[in-house]
């Protein structure tokens, strides 16, 4: 077992799934002999040629329109997206042909891809490398939507998201990238998509949160008092969403704030916060909070701190409910 | 005949100063003042010192990723001189920016902006300049636009539009260049093949031979032009821009020239490109042979040369100075220039700083009615 970081597990889990199934392939800007802007898929090119890690010409729209290609006629795509900023060009693909196929042809016309992106600020980026989409992407149909924080499950889900049958976007969280090392098995394992995990259990609040927000809110737990009983549950799957594991929790602690970079307005804190209402109506015990980005755009790096649920005002929030 | 020509034709490759600074006496002749070669060199000089401190200001952690455009000068340069400053359109990517200084931008403003700072966006009353743009090959679409409101409102001003080799693959950069051609609008469409598109070299961008042969497509006038010949440059876009004031419409000019750097601060050539083809090109600096011409000219010496060199310094460091003593950005700024009028649910954010109810106003969370209860 080695200490892996979120960038070497996810090219762990594409080199182990290439070598296992020669139908996958990785397409993308700069995925070949560059490894990638951020290095994920290197020495993948070199190790399995250039027929199937292919570096395309600069064309999102391109990209993913001949994934559904390839993945309609027996490949299994995985392409890249080089900034989440840069999937506009690909929406109309993804969401119009790619979300829509299965349903539109009964079930005649399927289209299995994977389309990973790195997601999310806090890395001094330029303007447009910042963003965090995950809500429009849940919002459209026929599309799931995952984003694992942790090396672990980065493999695990990349894996499932590969054998899915349908198309799956998976945001790789570009803050964390390499912040963080864990034990990453060199067997082969899948997290099942639609799986949150309960990080912490406790009893008198739930925070519920995914991405590079999870340890903003590992930091805000740790400035809070000893006898604060947190449960914080990392989603893992945006779409479709785990609803047990969180409806569970906030019916145990009545309590409950969750936690996005996205902007506020019909982010999918919007979302848990009406699922929480219908199915917790009950059981709580103080009005669901919400910390995420403004309803601005993701600021340039000078102010992107100012932007992001950092920390101090995830504690705030927690304090908050706690004392309502 | 069963079997006809439809079509046919040639792209034309255009070049005027060779590397050793010759020039070719026909096409150069009364082309460029001696004067108007002076002040370009030395602003090209400039530039390039413009483009070595940004580096460095990278590297010592002052500011964040930067686009070098080391190499390119005379591409920027040659055309923008072929336009009028406030009068005619600049609608860039980001490795032109010798180009935009000329057209009135500050120097210190595309620091501000590589600093992190939207304020290097702000572009001053007057100067007919878009902001830089990062999605790759979809502002080509706006300098059609912009064209075409001048054709509509029947001003006299022509719009310049660069944009790289890789973006010509985007969709939109199809979409803009048959806009132009439907609508025959006055737009210029400079092509900056400088052979990569970070690590993805030309031959993998495209099957065409040319870049240029992409607008015959659109039925838009093409040309090839040596991207690192000032005379080149500004003979091709001055017969281009003399077409779209006399309502010819739009032109196509592919520039050849090279990315002496790596595509950013955050790239590392040398993963993917040949030192060999790297210093093949060094050779062909835009810079080396214009200083070449001169000499030959009479015109140069190297003790202007070191004058030169002092004075590009202190130009640059005041710019420096300028960028980094700007006063920090307001975070109000970030709601602020939202709307013309802030919505009241941005405007309670932008107060308290907040998205939560309880964060933002307490009372209005149900905690009187609560207590009521
Ligand atoms: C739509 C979009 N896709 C991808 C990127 C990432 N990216 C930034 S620059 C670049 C290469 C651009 O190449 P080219 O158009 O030749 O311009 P150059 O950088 O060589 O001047 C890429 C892929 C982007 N900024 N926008
Ligand atoms: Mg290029």
């Amino acid at each position: 077992m080695a200490e892996l970081n979120l960038v070497q597990s996810i090219n762990l889990a594409l080199a182990q799934e290439m070598e296992r199934d020669d139908r996958v392939m990785v397409l993308g800007e700069d995925v070949g002999l560059n490894g990638g802007v951020f290095r994920v898929t290197d020495g993948l090119q070199k190790r399995f040629g250039e027929d199937r890690v292919v570096d395309t010409p600069l064309a999102e729209s391109g990209i993913l329109g001949t994934s559904i290609g390839l993945a309609i006629n027996g490949m299994l795509p995985v392409p890249e997206i080089q900034f989440e900023g840069f999937l506009g060009p690909a929406y109309d693909q993804i969401v119009h042909h790619a979300g829509r196929m299965r349903n539109r042809t009964r079930g005649a016309v399927t289209v299995p891809l994977t389309v990973r992106v790195p997601v999310g600020g806090g890395i001094h980026a330029p303007e447009l490398h910042s963003d965090s989409p995950e809500a429009i992407y849940s919002h459209h149909v026929g599309i799931k939507v995952v984003m694992p924080s942790t090396p672990y499950d980065a493999k695990g889900l990349l894996l499932a998201a590969i054998r899915d049958p349908d198309p799956v976007i998976f945001f790789e969280p570009k803050r964390v990238y390499r912040s963080y090392k864990e034990h990453v098995p060199e067997d082969d394992y899948t997290v099942e998509i639609g799986e949150a995990k309960v990080l912490s259990e406790g009893e008198d609040v739930t925070v519920i949160t995914w991405g590079a927000t999870v340890f903003q809110a590992l930091a805000a737990l740790d400035e809070l008092p000893e006898d604060v009983s947190v449960e914080l549950i990392d989603m893992r799957t945006i779409y479709p969403m785990d609803e047990d594991t969180i409806v569970e929790s906030v019916q145990k602690t009545g309590r409950c704030v969750i936690v996005h970079e996205a902007a506020r307005t019909a982010g999918m804190g919007a979302e848990i916060a009406t699922i929480l209402q219908e199915k917790c109506f009950l059981h709580l015990e103080a009005p669901v909070q919400r910390v995420t980005g403004f309803d601005t755009v993701m600021p340039y790096y000078k102010l992107e701190n100012h932007y992001l649920p950092e920390a101090p005002r995830i504690k705030e929030a927690i304090e908050q409910v706690l004392a309502y | 005949m069963p079997r006809t020509v439809a079509y046919k034709t040639q792209i034309q490759h255009l070049s005027v100063l060779d590397e050793n600074g010759k020039l070719d006496s026909k096409l150069g002749k009364d082309l460029l003042s001696d004067e108007q070669v002076q002040q370009s060199y030395e602003h090209m000089t400039v530039c390039r010192q413009y483009d070595e401190v940004a580096f460095k200001l990278q590297r010592s952690g002052r500011m964040g990723t930067f686009p070098q455009n080391k190499g390119q000068e005379a591409a920027a340069i040659g055309s923008a001189l072929a336009a009028r400053k406030g009068q005619d359109w600049l609608v860039p990517a980001y490795r032109e920016n010798a180009a935009l200084f000329m057209h009135g931008l500050p120097m210190h403003s595309v620091l501000t902006y590589w600093m992190g700072d939207e304020r290097g966006s702000q572009i001053p009353e007057g100067v007919k300049i878009t902001p830089l743009s990062v999605p790759i090959g979809t502002h080509m679409l706006h300098a059609t636009g912009i064209a075409w409101a001048a054709k509509m409102r029947k001003e006299d001003s022509v719009t310049l539009t660069y944009f790289g080799d890789g973006a010509t693959s985007e969709g939109d950069f199809h979409e803009a260049a048959n806009f132009a051609g439907v609508l025959q609008v006055p737009c210029i469409f400079i092509c900056q093949n400088n052979s990569w598109a970070i690590s993805v070299p030309r031959e993998k961008q495209t099957a065409s031979e040319t870049f240029a042969q992409k607008a015959l497509a659109y039925g838009i006038p093409t040309i090839q032009v040596d991207g690192n010949d000032l005379f080149a440059m500004y003979l091709a876009t001055k017969e281009a821009h003399d077409r779209a004031r006399k309502g010819e419409g739009p032109t196509f000019i592919e520039a050849v020239t090279y990315r002496l750097a790596d595509h950013t601060t955050a790239d590392d050539a040398s993963r993917y490109r040949d030192t060999s083809e790297l210093d093949a090109w060094k050779a062909k600096d835009p810079l080396i042979r214009l200083r070449k011409y001169l000499e030959n000219k009479g015109l140069w010496d190297d003790e202007k040369q070191e004058a030169l060199e002092a004075k590009a310094k202190a130009i640059v460091q005041e710019v420096v100075k300028t960028a980094e003593e700007m006063p920090k950005p307001d975070v109000t700024d970030i709601f602020d220039y939202t709307f013309a009028e802030i919505p009241e649910s941005l405007r309670v954010q932008r107060d308290t700083m907040r998205t939560t109810s309880l964060g933002q106003n307490p009372d209005q969370a149900g905690l009187g009615a609560r207590a009521a209860r």
